[in-house]
């Protein structure tokens, strides 16, 4: 059946297509509504009809935007922006799995989970991501400036700006910059927040000290970076790792363990090496 | 993604003694440190199956090692300031850790389904918390004996076939021990990571290695029980 897979066309379609049928899905949305930050928040049903399987979920989120719009409702607020599952903005706890994963079947951000993962009469609870450090603003939009906030405390490297150098001045062994690379495909979207029981930001951190210290640009401010950002993200308010593996499950990019891993072995170096959070 | 970070919104710092990280490798060490003390313990126990006098004389050595060169008891003393020291820590960095996961996110989601989590990992903290209730009722039991049904002033081998001719004693030992068990089989996987000696390489050899060190000890500590309820020690 062409409908179930990527990219599958109208001009495909037969008249037993569900794409192609008069009537797509229905479904019943329970949403978190919640004004502002002061406010309590509460879940709130509503119905979406002709939902297409080729639409994405955002798509169907637009449907329902539209509709509550029409009739003078306050549109769902929710972040977006690529929508080609890149830039980490969106992100959603479907049926109570960070970006629907545990509907989705392999790693995705919300605006690439398509509604082929969901079928006709289903019941669908959506929340925004829930930590203390991640301050809802509206209904299912979060604040996620903890994780800016930890990048500035030392996911960056000093280095003059200029002419970019010669690329064989300094060589990578292939296996780090391979694991650098896996690393660096973190898109900050919070995912790894999200689903962790403990709210603990260590995968997103440990991304950006594997993804940096691996290289050799990374190495001069490889004690200070780790200590920093473990030190920005506890006064953000997550929570700690115990290593039960939820955020690498959510997370769209399939970023391992072994980065935490990784993380604590240059965290415990530094705190040897006599290295201190900066205040 | 742009924000800039207006001065307020800095919180105030807290010193490296707070640090998460570093609380997990407390956690760690003193994990390991019990381990090891489970190991020893364990094959101690199996002195049960050579015979009332050799399980006592065991239990006798055990508080009088290194003498005449030092008082008795002296060996075992420190044996039990470091296991102390070891709980400790191992508690109160449990506590600290507790605490600041549920100050992350007081308010659960309405609806959360689990995506990886092992059951191991799920009952690390209650878990934890009965296996350490057990703990203290199981040295009233044996080493001190007041909670023992043949009671204090007893022998060790007396008191352990005592307790475990019992049913009830015996599914206590059971459900904590496979509490444990469970505890370790996260526990020895977690450690292995907090103290940065994990990859994707070595993690299912670093799991699997937890699962049957879980099973073999657990299985050990077992044996002890079962025997004297079906009546092969007694």
């Amino acid at each position: 059946m062409t409908a179930t897979r990527e990219g599958a066309t109208f001009a495909s379609g037969t008249a037993t297509d569900p794409a192609m049928a008069p009537h797509g899905m229905t479904l019943t949305l329970r949403i978190w509504r919640q004004k502002g930050p002061a406010d309590k928040g509460r879940m709130v049903t509503y119905q979406v009809e002709d939902i297409s399987p080729d639409m994405s979920f955002l798509e169907m989120l637009d449907v329902l935007n539209e509709k509550l719009i029409l009739a003078g409702d306050d549109p769902v607020v929710f972040d977006h922006d690529c929508r080609e599952g890149i830039c980490g903005s969106c992100g959603l706890m479907i049926n109570g799995t960070a970006h629907g994963r545990g509907t989705s079947g392999g790693p995705t951000t919300t605006c690439q989970l398509h509604m082929r993962k969901f079928k006709d009469g289903d019941t669908i609870d959506i929340e925004p991501w829930r930590a203390t450090a991640f301050p809802v603003i509206k209904d299912l939009s979060v604040d996620r400036g903890a994780l800016d906030r930890i990048i500035q405390s030392g996911g960056y490297i000093s280095a003059p700006t200029g002419t970019a150098p010669e690329a064989h001045s300094i060589l990578v062994p292939k296996k780090d910059s391979d694991a650098a690379f896996d690393a660096a495909t973190c898109i900050g979207c919070g995912a790894c927040v999200a689903a962790c029981p403990n709210a603990s930001s260590m995968l997103f951190t440990a991304a950006k000290v594997s993804h940096l210290g691996l290289m050799p640009q990374g190495q001069p401010e490889r004690n200070e970076r780790v200590i920093n950002m473990v030190a920005q993200q506890d006064r953000e308010g997550f929570g700690g790792c115990t290593n039960i593996g939820e955020c690498s499950a959510a997370c769209p990019k399939g970023i391992s363990m072994e980065n935490i891993s990784r993380l604590n072995h240059d965290l415990l170096g530094a705190l040897r090496a006599g290295a201190r959070p900066k205040s | 993604m742009v924000t800039v970070t207006q001065p307020g919104q800095r919180r105030t710092p807290k010193a490296a003694k707070t640090n998460s990280v570093a609380k997990k490798a407390v956690m760690a060490v003193s994990g390991i440190i019990l381990v090891l003390y489970l190991i020893a313990h364990m094959i101690g126990n199996l002195k049960v199956f050579a015979g009332r006098e050799s399980f006592n004389d065991y239990s006798h050595w055990i508080r009088t090692i290194g003498e005449p060169a030092v008082p008795a008891q002296t060996t075992l003393t420190i044996i039990r300031i470091v296991l102390l020291a070891a709980v400790i820590a191992h508690i109160w960095a449990a506590i600290s850790l507790w605490r600041q996961a549920k100050r992350a996110r007081p308010n659960g989601y309405v609806t959360k389904k689990a995506v990886a989590q092992s059951y191991a990992s799920r009952t690390m903290r209650w878990g934890g918390v009965i296996v350490g209730l057990f703990v203290v009722y199981h040295i009233l039991d044996l080493t001190m004996g007041v909670a023992n049904p043949e009671g204090p002033g007893t022998t060790p081998y007396d008191r352990l076939v005592a307790g475990f001719s019992n049913p009830l004693i015996t599914a206590v030992y059971v459900i904590a021990l496979v509490l444990l068990g469970m505890h370790l089989r996260h526990g020895i996987w977690s450690a292995t990571q907090t103290l940065g000696q994990s990859n994707k390489r070595r993690e299912r050899t670093v799991n699997l290695f937890a699962l049957v060190f879980s099973v073999v000890l657990i299985g050990g500590f077992l044996l002890v029980p079962f025997s004297v309820l079906f009546g092969l020690v007694g």
